[in-house]
């Protein structure tokens, strides 16, 4: 009897719609974003994760009311991401029912957001989101939805940010998102052993044994995937069943 | 009449408390305030928050709302949530701080030395996700949840009540440590019902029905 590990389903929204794209490219339609996150809810899931990937600020208006829509029927914590640039996006998005709120290019463009959210709304809802890509012999942080080297080491920058407030990381091999080739489980290993907060594996999920090979050699307290579930290959209940068969502990 | 009040002192996020009641108890009212008359006059109390505790224990302070809190938790159904368990005890590692003192022992933090698991793998801190809850009494707000039964959790720091027999409740994290107390009309859980799912709803429906 332990601390169950996490499977998070992930939803990438733009425009209102739940899309899946190949290494942030090539989008595909996944549905309706209050449907599919009661779907994962009825499922087991252990949080529920939205992405706005909408490129422009257009259509922000639109997350905030599925936010609302989903934390007044989904009981679980939900994780909200994507163009939070200051203390006040943060603050919106808890209001319309965030859990936490997940920052990613900010981070990296004012580091002090980190700082301030965190001492604001408490590091618990404060997630930071890396987006990391081999370079040589290390990983780099890559920021505009992994468009833009920033030369920072992805580990250290793991550190930084728990130092100044992180309560979780979202870490995210750009190298394998939307490939189903598995994590990358050195990425993920070196960046859990570097810090004491937990970690969620992301980018690369194609079937169950990768969510378990993220979890015993990766390192990770959660593990986040979209495509997997959201075209019916497993459900989340079915990779929880397979995770515990692997020895994991899982909620059930 | 307000059937529920839920304390606001501007720490944290209570909208998902406050949605979680309107979901178990659509017939009931249910308000966020920070007005001592508004929790005076209310049926029940909660009272949830997040942060550090010397925050905690400042913003109630400046909002007034220390004595509203100590007389709600004298007098009517209260349910103490996350920081809102751990300032009923006296005193906090974190900060130093100072709770409210109505519920005798301390508030600790996750000791650094014991964080490993069994098999030696790291624990990470805060203690985050699922865990299992033990109940160690009999108490209406456990009423159809089974022992062992998983809720949400995201803490650094847990109550050492100097009375074992207030525990309601513990989980393990290695060490085992106390998940819920009960006293009277004051029942307060470290975990998170609000976003515990089926059996999160079912604790927050038996506190709206409950007469201590």
């Amino acid at each position: 009897m332990a601390l169950a590990k996490r499977i998070i389903p992930c939803l990438d929204v733009t425009d209102g719609r739940v899309v899946k794209g190949v290494n942030f490219l090539e989008l595909r339609d996944a549905g309706d974003p209050v449907e599919i996150a009661k779907r994962y809810d009825d499922q087991g899931a252990d949080e529920l994760t939205f992405l706005d990937i909408t490129a422009s600020s257009d259509n922000r208006g639109l997350l905030l009311e599925i936010i609302e829509q989903v934390a007044s029927q989904v009981f679980i914590p939900l994780t909200v991401g994507g163009g939070v640039r200051e203390v006040d996006d943060v603050r919106r998005l808890l209001n319309a029912g965030a859990d936490k709120v997940s920052i990613n290019t900010s981070a990296v463009l004012n580091p002090q957001l980190v700082a301030d959210a965190a001492s604001r709304f408490g590091s618990q809802c404060i997630v930071v989101a890396i987006d990391a890509k081999q370079v040589g012999d290390h990983w780099e942080v890559f920021t505009h939805g992994g468009r833009k080297a920033t030369g920072i080491d992805a580990v250290e920058w793991a550190r930084k940010m728990v130092a100044l407030g992180a309560g979780e990381l979202l870490v995210t091999s750009m190298d394998r998102d939307g490939t189903k080739i598995g994590f990358n489980l050195p990425l993920n290993r070196a960046i859990s052993d570097a810090v004491d907060v937990p970690i969620i594996a992301s980018g690369g999920v194609g079937n169950l044994l990768h969510l378990v090979e993220g979890v015993q050699e990766g390192g990770a307290d959660a593990v986040l995937a979209a495509s997997i579930f959201h075209y019916g290959e497993f459900t989340v209940r079915q990779a929880k069943e397979y995770m515990r068969d692997h020895g994991i502990e899982v909620r059930l | 009449m307000i059937d529920i009040a839920v304390v606001d002192y501007g720490m944290g996020n209570l909208r998902s408390v406050s949605k979680a009641l309107e979901h178990v108890a659509p017939e009931r009212s249910v308000l966020v305030t920070s007005d001592p008359h508004q929790i005076a006059a209310a049926e029940r109390v909660v009272f949830p928050g997040q942060g550090a505790m010397p925050d905690c224990m400042r913003e109630l302070e400046s909002r007034g709302l220390r004595q509203a809190v100590i007389d709600a938790a004298a007098s009517k159904p209260f349910l103490g949530i996350c920081i809102g368990l751990q300032l009923l005890f006296e005193h906090s590692e974190e900060g130093d701080a100072a709770g409210l003192g109505i519920l005798p022992g301390k508030v600790v933090r996750f000791t650094a030395s014991d964080m490993h698991d069994a098999t030696g793998a790291k624990l990470k801190v805060p203690h985050m996700g699922w865990n299992e809850v033990y109940q160690t009494q009999a108490h209406p707000l456990w009423n159809k949840i089974d022992d062992g039964a998983r809720f949400y959790y995201v803490h650094s720091y847990f109550v050492v009540p100097d009375q074992p027999a207030i525990e309601a409740g513990y989980t393990e994290y290695p060490k085992r440590f106390t998940c819920a107390v009960a006293k009277d009309n004051i029942f307060a859980v470290q975990f998170h019902p609000e976003k515990s799912h089926r059996d999160g709803l079912q604790l927050l429906s038996n506190f709206v029905q409950w007469a201590p």
